[in-house]
């Protein structure tokens, strides 16, 4: 394991990428896939989804355990978590959940 | 299609994946130990020899049982595998149980903590969900403890 700093470096690379994420999302809809099925209607060649599969799972967005011959991906929220803990809770929190109070009372307003 | 002995037929449920900067024991010790659940898993606490075949159970902060099962693999500090049922889930909903299991390797200077859940049963897809969301904050949680000494405070409803 790398610095944490080169691990949060690879989470943002890896999440720098429209296919990529795109990836994650499909997993989010069902997970445990394998490479074919997350080839489906992607119109990526399988080297380029493996290729993005693997950046993914050195940035440990994705686990995968092997089942037989074949390999299930999953999606791993722990990277997320750890930048949501650091990017957004120690600065935004405060401000976030004031702006949230706000469009909540401006919301009830409208109801009224 | 082969089987390695340690892999199960039925794909899991879930895998998640934590590297935490602690030892292998530290991580078997705050998983099996009230002293650290109470802090990580919302404040409840669990009760077991830890021993293959032994009961195991965890109580909510009230006194409430909230989880129960037995232990199928302990391998400490590298390997746990429990039988998972939860006591409040809807009668209507009851399946078997779920089936848990930490692997614990030394990764470097960090331990991989890698918690696998599967079910021999098809498990309702909110309870999957609800867990998901639940595990990923639980194992955060228990990341941010050992390595800083403070649990992660997150609010979080319960699953509906």
């Amino acid at each position: 394991m790398d610095t944490e700093d080169e691990a949060v470096d690879g989470v943002f690379r890896a999440l720098a990428d429209k296919s990529r994420r795109a990836l994650l999302d499909t997993l989010f809809a069902r997970n445990g896939q394998t490479l074919g099925e997350l080839c489906e209607g992607r119109g990526m060649t399988r080297q380029a989804v493996t290729k993005h599969l693997a950046i993914l799972e050195s940035a440990n967005l994705i686990a995968s355990v092997k089942r037989g011959r074949e390999k299930l991906h999953y999606l791993n929220p722990a990277p997320i978590h750890e930048i949501g803990d650091r990017w957004i809770s120690k600065y935004e929190r405060t401000r976030l959940e004031a702006l949230f109070d706000l469009k909540k009372a401006l919301e009830n307003d409208n109801e009224q | 299609m082969s089987n390695n002995g340690d892999e199960r037929i039925v794909p899991p449920d879930l895998v998640y994946v934590f590297y935490i900067r602690s030892t292998a024991p530290k991580v078997w010790e705050a998983l099996t130990s009230s002293e650290f659940t109470t802090k990580f898993f919302f404040g409840r606490t669990v009760e077991s020899d830890w021993k293959q075949g032994s009961a195991w159970k965890m109580v909510m902060p009230d006194g409430a049982l909230d989880v129960w099962g037995e232990v199928l693999i302990s391998d400490p500090p590298k390997k746990l595998q429990v039988t998972w049922t939860v006591d409040w889930v809807d009668e209507a909903d009851k399946t078997g149980p779920a089936i848990i299991t930490y692997d614990i390797e030394q990764a470097g200077e960090a331990v991989k903590l890698t918690m696998t859940q599967h079910s021999d049963y098809a498990i309702a897809r909110k309870y999957i969900q609800a867990g998901a969301q639940g595990w990923a904050i639980i194992l955060s949680s228990l990341k941010s403890l050992l390595e800083t000494g403070e649990p992660l405070v997150v609010k979080m409803a319960p699953p509906k």
